[in-house]
């Protein structure tokens, strides 16, 4: 009964678009119209340090890292577990701060010399590694919650653009179901839906997949995919699945273990658009031939550290 | 139309189911060796030791039987009930905006919680004469020792509950653009719902734990004074009827208090689970 209430009300969305709410914006041939605008997004580290424990007496996480995130790509930053890559992405997010040196976001300054936490704002979006979709809201309420907050649009309007977001991504008929009661792989997406809503100019994606078996994998790579060429908003990738990094990403960047910084970056020459097919090419499986190596030596490098630590 | 027949539905998926059964059949069997023990004495020629003493149910329902006829019986379940439900809001009231602010400030935390912590582990009935001397009436000292009993255990739940929450939540929030308010009101205040729950259940049923006991210390309150020996609600009912010698009743009350619990716990999971619908199973 709810279900089909909620799809008729998503046509009617469709259908006759009300002037309160800027639909046109959510037409598809738009998305085209926002990929051919110049995309926003880029992202420079410049030299970032990050020191855990007093007076930089502890760990280091982060050393001397540089490196660019080129607006509307993929980046995708790979390392084993525990490397710092995370700390990394909680710089940008603005959850954390750095020791020294400097992140920009489309040449203006998110943390540097003065001001070493940047503030957290709705054009930095972060999918987390578990999902943090809020259990007690429904999943439409959930996807409309970022405009609201941002007073943007009216809780009806939010909810409007939200079903419609929704519909979009296929995910209509789990509006009014609860986080908890769908699959972790439908949350994942959910949850993306929830970051596109604020328009964000990158979303930076914490190992999202990590959780997911291997196949459910593979669908959410596409459906990531097809969400990043209708919307070609800059996309910042961790994982420590070399793979997937490859098939994802424009640009792969591999990291060191503790501290991190970047041991090798690439520029993915395979065209996109992409899909699975990709991974059985010749290209594929040379790139990961190249690759391989290097994130093996470091994942060495990581498992021993482990074992030192204990 | 549809709303009878889906509860028609449910009740006789209850009734068909085992765990209905197992419990009839639990009370039956529970009710039959407590009659036969009971009765040890003239139906097997000895007396089984302890449970010989205590009347049988079946007394005990004639005597129920005819209590729930005497409006003084329904105006001590009606006292108590009425404590338990003052304490229980008090302790609600100052609870949850105590819990919530000690788990949101660092600085409260660190101030209060030593001395609440040195408050908790004293028993409510420890209390007792304390507080008949502190407050002017026995019907606040009772109403203040049942409010000690939910109290900690419900500031107990909701500072946990609170702390527990997720911080990917609050980041979430803030990137997308919350204020500190909306935090409160949509992360905090919605993730500790849960707790807020569990805290008001179990600090219900200790909540009649202790108006019973209360009432019997202090003799029933100045309620029981006025309107005589049966007026002082379930405690000072039970602590009558055993000065009277009346040992049907002393049973009667018990299992009117346990009803009475059951009945106020139950009605808190029910409104807990009104609340919190995205914790709801299937």
């Amino acid at each position: 009964m709810a279900h089909a209430r909620t799809r008729t009300g998503g046509r009617k969305v469709r259908t006759q678009p009300s002037a309160a709410v800027d639909l046109s914006s959510l037409q598809k041939g738009s998305y085209e119209r926002r990929a051919q605008s110049a995309p926003k997004g880029e992202i420079r580290i410049v030299d970032a340090v990050k020191t855990y424990g007093v007076h930089g007496t502890g760990i280091l996480a982060i050393d001397n890292c540089t490196f660019d995130v080129q607006a509307g790509e993929i980046t995708v930053v790979v390392g084993p577990s525990g490397c710092g890559k995370t700390t990394l992405l909680n710089a940008i997010a603005g959850f954390h701060g750095l020791s020294s040196g400097s992140i920009y976001l489309d040449e203006e300054m998110l943390c540097g010399p003065g001001k070493l936490k940047a503030d957290s704002g709705p054009d930095r979006i972060v999918v987390f590694q578990n999902g943090a979709l809020f259990p007690w809201k429904t999943n439409l309420e959930n996807v409309a919650f970022g405009p609201i907050m941002q007073g943007r649009l009216t809780r009806t309007e939010a909810h409007e653009k939200a079903r419609h977001m929704m519909a979009d991504a296929g995910l209509n008929d789990i509006e009014q179901n609860y986080p908890g009661e769908i699959s972790s792989g439908v949350r994942r997406r959910v949850e993306i839906v929830r970051a596109l809503m604020n328009d964000p100019k990158v979303l930076l994606l914490d190992e999202p997949y990590r959780a997911l078996d291997s196949l459910t994998k593979s669908v959410m790579h596409e459906a990531l995919l097809e969400i990043f060429y209708k919307n070609r908003v800059t996309i910042f990738f961790i994982t420590h699945d070399l793979e997937e990094a490859i098939f994802l990403g424009h640009r792969v960047v591999i990291m060191t273990t503790r501290p991190c910084k970047p041991k090798k970056i690439l520029d993915i020459d395979i065209p996109h658009p992409r899909d699975y097919s990709v991974l059985t090419t010749k290209r594929f499986r040379e790139i990961m031939d190249e690759t391989a190596a290097a994130v093996h030596e470091e994942a060495i490098k990581a498992f021993a550290a482990g074992e030192r630590e204990r | 139309m549809n709303a009878i027949r889906s509860i028609g539905a449910k009740i006789a998926r209850i009734i068909t189911g085992d765990d209905f059964w197992r419990g009839i059949v639990s009370i039956v069997v529970f009710l039959i060796l407590w009659e036969m023990g009971s009765r040890s004495k003239a139906w097997f020629g000895f007396a089984f030791p302890w449970i010989s003493q205590i009347p049988p149910p079946t007394l005990v329902l004639l005597e129920m039987g005819k209590l729930i006829q005497e409006p003084s019986f329904w105006n001590s379940a009606y006292l108590s009930t009425l404590r338990v439900f003052e304490g229980f809001f008090a302790a609600m009231l100052i609870g949850i905006p105590l819990g919530l602010s000690m788990a949101v400030s660092r600085t409260f935390y660190g101030i209060s919680f030593p001395v609440f912590e040195v408050f908790r582990p004293i028993p409510p009935l420890a209390w007792v004469p304390a507080s008949i001397i502190f407050w002017p009436t026995q019907e606040l000292s009772i109403a203040f020792v049942t409010f000690l009993g939910a109290f900690f255990t419900i500031v107990i739940n909701v500072v946990g509950g609170a702390q527990a929450i997720d911080v990917r939540y609050f980041q979430a929030a803030r990137s997308m653009g919350s204020s500190s308010w909306d935090i409160f009101r949509r992360i905090i205040l919605p993730g500790t719902l849960p707790s807020i729950v569990v805290g008001a259940t179990v600090g219900i049923g200790i909540t009649w734990a202790v108006v019973v006991a209360a009432e019997m210390i202090s003799g029933g309150g100045s309620a029981g004074s006025v309107g005589g020996a049966a007026g002082g609600g379930l405690g000072f009912f039970i602590w009558n009827s055993y000065i009277g010698g009346s040992y049907t009743q002393i049973v009667a009350g018990m299992i009117s208090i346990g009803i009475a619990g059951y009945i106020s716990s139950a009605l808190l999971r029910k409104l807990g689970e009104f609340m919190t619908p995205w914790l709801a199973e299937g």
